[in-house]
């Protein structure tokens, strides 16, 4: 569309606020106004170019787990101002600002659920809390989610939307990258699976760290998905970005990510992928041993 | 290289040239000045301690940054006999952004390793700055690995704005060499000690960051993002990188204090740079007594004492559910 942006007559200009709030939405890679309706039905997904919307923690957790399965863990842990940080706004003002418009405590939601026949540990960030930000709660979250599946013996399976470590905690953010990965390795040797899926966007810090960890890696399709953001690197050497930069299907050929999942797949993918990494002992019960079955 | 000063350096400088000024007219002239030389070197120490206590936290960044400020290969070179410089990740380059090596250390067999800044235009490009690239951070664990491999103690200097940020390594993955990083520190069985000897760029520091002790130069800073990145996205401005240098508590002391860093390493007065053979010798000080203290601790308890190290780092409160 880019070669007809160039207008050769007047037209009206929609703006944001004149739309009737909630009805219409701007898709923000088609750039086409979509009917709310429309995208709400499709699971949060644009019907004109089929780019995936981000979608609350609430109906991501319908998509993937057994209905009244779900038991979060860890709701009663809220941001401290450990900096007192004070800037053009204070971060006081921002948690309180966010709790209100998000109607959450913090960035990440976890617990356990019913995903098809299989437990699992699962952890939903939120982009709409403070960018979907890693501070101390989302560390120690993610962290307590890594450790206590490890002592039950879960697979952890995290949706991520981030734009990285949270700035008002200063150094205590960066921390929990360390502190995260730390988890993650632990449960890892356990010989347990841990599946991580990128939704739009996932960037920066949390992709340093235990995001990219997943044994298996999966994004929605035209998730932006990088560590340091297009302007920043456009800023710094000037290159020319190139057309589809940082997005799923560019990292996918680049081969950082295992697959690109239709949101609508996403739940019999995960099952399918656990069914192979889950010593479960149902599904176990159902297989053959591989080396008491072969002959010598 | 041409002396360089800080702005708020320069009542020193001004004071050191008049000192220089005297001493030559006093060779040249055959006068005695002793009592006036006393007396301005006096007064150039008081300056200093007067400046020096009073540094702003952007002033410790100005310090971090200061180009005459030693660097790794400095500090290997000051500290270490021996040293055996190794090469490349084994799969897509040798970034010279990231150096490291086996060396002694008062005898005592390490690999030391850090990130590496260029001194001038030409030694700038190859060293890119001291950002490395996703195959200085892959350089890195290989050269960590065989240092497990041989039980030998580990020792990384940081002195990073940050990992580049560049389409290659996007490309390459910097997320991932990063955040395998982090993963496997916490695996491998020897001691490890950090200094924070400069910059403490962001993730790009802690790629090399996770360890069983955390040093921290005086004049050093360690963040989460760069003054100038959080004032852009706070203020909008890049001119506000000083206010966003004090609201991030960024500096060897908050940090201390914070329970980030385990110790602070003192600098001579006026910073590293005044004196880059103290600041070795301090420092190398500092590492053998955590070496010999990390060398008695068994390697089980040693892996567990570092995951609980960076297990308790966080700040957050517990408030009941609904609240």
């Amino acid at each position: 569309m880019r070669l007809f942006d160039r207008k050769k007559y007047t037209s009206i200009k929609v703006r944001k606020k004149d739309l009737p709030s909630g009805l219409w939405v701007k898709c923000p890679d088609c750039n086409e106004i979509v009917y709310k309706h429309e995208i709400d039905e499709g699971k949060g997904v644009c019907p004109k170019c089929a780019f995936h919307f981000q979608i609350s923690s609430q109906e991501r957790l319908a998509l993937l787990i057994n209905a009244d399965t779900f038991q979060e863990w860890d709701a009663d842990l809220a941001s401290a101002d450990p900096l007192q940080f004070t800037g053009q706004v204070s971060y006081a003002a921002k948690l309180v600002e966010n709790r209100k418009k998000s109607a959450l405590k913090d960035a990440v939601l976890c617990g356990q659920g019913q995903m098809g026949p299989f437990t699992v540990a699962l952890g939903i960030m939120n982009f709409n809390f403070l960018g979907g930000s890693m501070g101390s709660v989302v560390g120690e979250k993610i962290t307590r989610l890594f450790e206590r599946a490890l002592a039950d013996r879960l697979p952890v399976i995290i949706v991520c939307a981030t734009g990285g470590a949270r700035m008002y905690e200063g150094l205590f953010s960066l921390m929990q990258m360390a502190k995260t990965s730390a988890a993650v390795a632990r449960h890892g040797q356990a010989g347990l699976p841990f599946i991580s899926v990128l939704t739009h966007p996932s960037t920066a810090g949390v992709m340093a760290s235990f995001a990219t960890l997943g044994d298996i890696i999966m994004a929605e399709p035209k998730a932006l998905i990088g560590f340091a953001g297009p302007r920043v690197i456009k800023e710094t050497t000037r290159e020319d970005i190139p057309k589809g930069f940082q997005r799923s299907e560019f990292v996918l050929k680049h081969g950082l990510i295992d697959m690109i999942v239709q949101r609508k797949d996403m739940t019999s993918t995960l099952i399918c992928l656990l069914g192979y990494m889950t010593p479960s002992a149902e599904a176990n019960a159902q297989r053959p041993t591989p080396n008491a079955e072969r002959p010598m | 290289m041409a002396n360089h000063s800080l702005a708020f350096e320069k009542p020193i400088v001004e004071l050191e040239n008049k000192l220089q000024e005297l001493r030559a007219f006093s060779e040249a002239q055959n006068i005695d000045v002793s009592a006036e030389l006393v007396e301005l070197e006096k007064k150039i120490s008081e300056t200093k301690r007067n400046i020096f206590q009073n540094l702003t936290p952007w002033d410790e960044v100005q310090l971090a940054r200061h180009p005459q400020r030693p660097y790794t290969l400095d500090y290997v070179e000051a500290m270490c006999t021996d040293f055996i410089e190794l090469h490349g990740d084994r799969h897509y380059a040798d970034d010279q952004a990231m150096v490291g090596g086996f060396a002694r250390l008062d005898n005592e067999p390490v690999m030391i390793l850090g990130t590496q800044k260029g001194r001038d235009v030409k030694s700038n490009v190859a060293r890119n700055f001291g950002m490395a690239y996703p195959e200085g951070y892959r350089k890195a664990l290989r050269l960590m690995k065989l240092a497990a491999k041989h039980a030998c103690p580990i020792l990384t200097l940081i002195d990073t704005a940050g990992a580049f940020p560049g389409i290659g390594g996007e490309e390459r993955h910097v997320a991932e060499a990063i955040a395998v990083n982090l993963r496997e520190l916490f695996l491998l069985p020897v001691p490890i000690i950090v200094t924070i000897i400069g910059e403490g760029g962001s993730g790009g520091a802690l790629g090399i960051g996770v360890g069983d002790r955390i040093l921290i130069l005086e004049h050093s800073y360690y963040s989460v993002i760069s003054p100038e990145g959080c004032a852009a996205i706070l203020w909008k401005d890049r001119a506000f990188a000083s206010q966003a240098a004090t609201a991030l508590k960024l500096t060897s002391k908050d940090l201390f204090k914070a329970g980030l860093v385990d110790e602070i390493v003192p600098e001579p007065l006026g910073g590293a740079h005044t004196d880059p053979k103290a600041m070795a010798a301090t420092l190398k000080q500092r590492l053998l007594t955590n070496l010999r203290e990390l060398k008695a601790v068994p390697a089980d308890v040693l892996l567990r004492q570092r995951y609980d190290k960076f297990r308790a780092m966080g700040v957050f409160e517990t408030e009941a559910v609904g609240g």
